[in-house]
């Protein structure tokens, strides 16, 4: 027993090793002293910096932008999620072969770039060409989230039965009618929910893309900053906040009501 | 439909191909369009941006300068620089992050009360008030984004990477806080429960009782979150938080088509080895 135990002891042993010292090279590559950052001044003024955020501007004014900012958010997220549903909805048909092998491969690849640059690189893409605000936002969830749910989609659409469609098409059914009865009414309930869990996803990202001037909360929260207006900047933190709070508590009841029950 | 048996349904489209369940599904796209038009003037919704010629334009320049990808020594050289940065960031950030977040989950957890190993109930009324605040702090924690975080560090500490190092260690306290004590609730109670009522102390009861059953799955869910800590140093660097990102902001400022292009290679080839490393450790441990 001793023996053959104590290989894996000794690669594990290693791994430790090897762990512990990209830590230790990290650290010492950012030349963070954690002595310095945390000691008396430095650590004063990051106090004085952080306790201005607790009081937070409550007055009218400020709360009926941040409400319009909140609003602009959501319906960035809304948006652009459902364009990316649609684009993916159409692009997943030849994803997933129905058209031959090179569109297949096209559309797949597609899908993996779309996918593979975040949404904020994208959305800094996106505010050269269409400027700054909430249209830019719109669409750069919108090509993020296309790759996503295309990926998603094509592998859902892969593995829904065909036994309904074929008895269509055996028939004399079209296409498109074993496509829109056959297959479909198994697969919207998936697509669907595939839509809403990245749309979920999206609010909290939408809520961060104004950083690069893509509108919402974030470019309210980045000019306000920008500023030194801390106290509004504080609400807009808070906003945010509740608004991934929301959410979350929100997908996590519709999840325990209906994915749990059936 | 008067006949249900199957060769019928061949003559059945041609003499009823109305759809049945038209009217509720024109009725709910209805309403749903109703719902969404509000939406659609807020977003600014504007496709034709990206068609029109001052837009086309500006992507043109970008787009015209990106072949070949920039592969100047001096610029290849900062890429290293910027790539090894990225890495750092993301390594050292968990790993400030860890200590915290094992002390809060150990705090939070209920797989530890006393109370509740003993009696088989609720936990005491003490011990639920340390757990209330730590839970509390672990969600403000995380429910603030890490590119908000950032940029709060950036004003605080200054542009660089400390501030990206910052802002991980902290959203990653709240993830991995929560996640560990979860953890601890979830693996068998026997064992804890046994040594406890042994008369074993609570540090005892966890290290020997909790842990083992727990560290694997820890572990994973720590490299799991090293991986993303990976991809959101590079988008944090927009806000002035070093590596990859802030060099990516930098090119895309300057219109330097071929510079982007080479840094969202890198930045591509990055996630693809983190991803790979990742399961492989996964596979590994689990």
């Amino acid at each position: 027993m001793k023996e053959a135990r104590f290989p894996v002891r000794m690669s594990n042993l290693l791994l430790l090793l090897a762990i512990s010292g990209a830590v230790i090279a990290a650290f010492r590559y950012l030349v963070i002293d954690i002595t310095t950052l945390f000691d008396g001044s430095g650590l004063g003024q990051m106090w004085g910096y952080f306790t201005e955020f607790l009081r937070p501007d409550l007055s009218p004014a400020h709360l009926k932008s941040l409400t319009r900012a909140a609003l602009e958010t959501l319906a960035m997220s809304a948006v652009g999620t459902l364009l990316a549903a649609g684009l993916a909805a159409t692009l997943a048909l030849p994803a997933a072969g129905h058209f031959g092998r090179i569109p297949a491969q096209l559309a797949r690849w597609l899908f993996n770039l779309l996918r593979a640059i975040p949404e904020l690189v994208w959305a800094a893409l996106v505010v050269l060409a269409a400027g700054l605000g909430p249209n830019a936002g719109t669409l750069a969830l919108a090509l993020h989230t296309t790759g996503v749910l295309g990926r998603l989609f094509t592998e859902a659409l892969e593995n829904s039965p065909v036994a309904a469609a074929e008895a269509i098409r055996c028939n004399g059914g079209g296409r498109t009618a074993a496509f829109l009865y056959g297959t479909l009414p198994t697969l919207w309930p998936q697509w669907l929910a595939y839509t809403l869990y990245r749309w979920e996803n999206n609010i909290r990202v939408s809520s961060v893309l104004g950083f690069v001037g893509a509108g919402g909360l974030g470019q309210m929260l980045y000019i306000h900053l920008s500023l030194f207006q801390q106290a509004q900047a504080s609400t807009v933190i808070l906003t945010i906040i509740l608004l991934v709070l929301a959410v979350d508590s929100f997908s996590l009841w519709v999840r325990h009501r209906y994915l749990t029950a059936s | 439909m008067t006949q249900s048996s199957i060769p019928s349904t061949a003559t059945q489209p041609q003499r009823n191909p109305r759809d049945p369940a038209l009217l509720p599904r024109l009725m709910i796209a209805l309403v749903a369009f109703l719902l969404l038009w509000p939406g659609l003037r807020l977003s600014e919704l504007d496709l034709s941006v990206l068609f029109d010629r001052e837009g086309t334009q500006a992507m043109g320049a970008l787009l015209e300068g990106a072949w070949p990808p920039a592969y100047s020594p001096e610029f290849l050289q900062l890429l290293w620089r910027s790539t090894l940065e990225t890495l750092a960031i993301g390594i050292a950030g968990i790993a400030l992050a860890l200590p915290p977040a094992l002390i809060a989950a150990l705090l939070a957890t209920r797989a530890l009360s006393r109370s509740a190993l003993l009696q088989r109930g609720t936990p005491s009324l003490p011990g639920r008030a340390v757990r209330g605040p730590v839970r509390a702090l672990l969600v403000v924690l995380r429910s603030i984004p890490e590119i908000v975080w950032a940029l709060l560090f950036v004003r605080a500490v200054g542009l660089g990477p400390t501030a990206g190092v910052l802002a991980i260690a902290l959203t990653y306290t709240g993830m991995l806080g929560k996640v560990y004590a979860e953890i601890f609730e979830s693996v068998d109670r026997r064992p804890a429960e046994a040594l406890i009522s042994a008369g074993a102390s609570r540090s005892v009861a966890f290290l020997y009782g909790v842990l083992p059953n727990a560290a694997a799955e820890m572990l994973s869910y720590t490299v799991y979150r090293w991986e993303c800590a990976l991809r959101a140093s590079v988008v944090m660097g927009f806000v002035g938080a070093g590596g990859l990102g802030q060099q990516l902001e930098l090119s895309l400022r300057m219109f330097a088509g071929d510079e982007v292009l080479s840094i969202l290679l890198v930045f591509l080839l990055l996630v693809l080895l983190a991803d790979q490393l990742s399961r492989l450790l996964r596979e590994r441990l689990l």
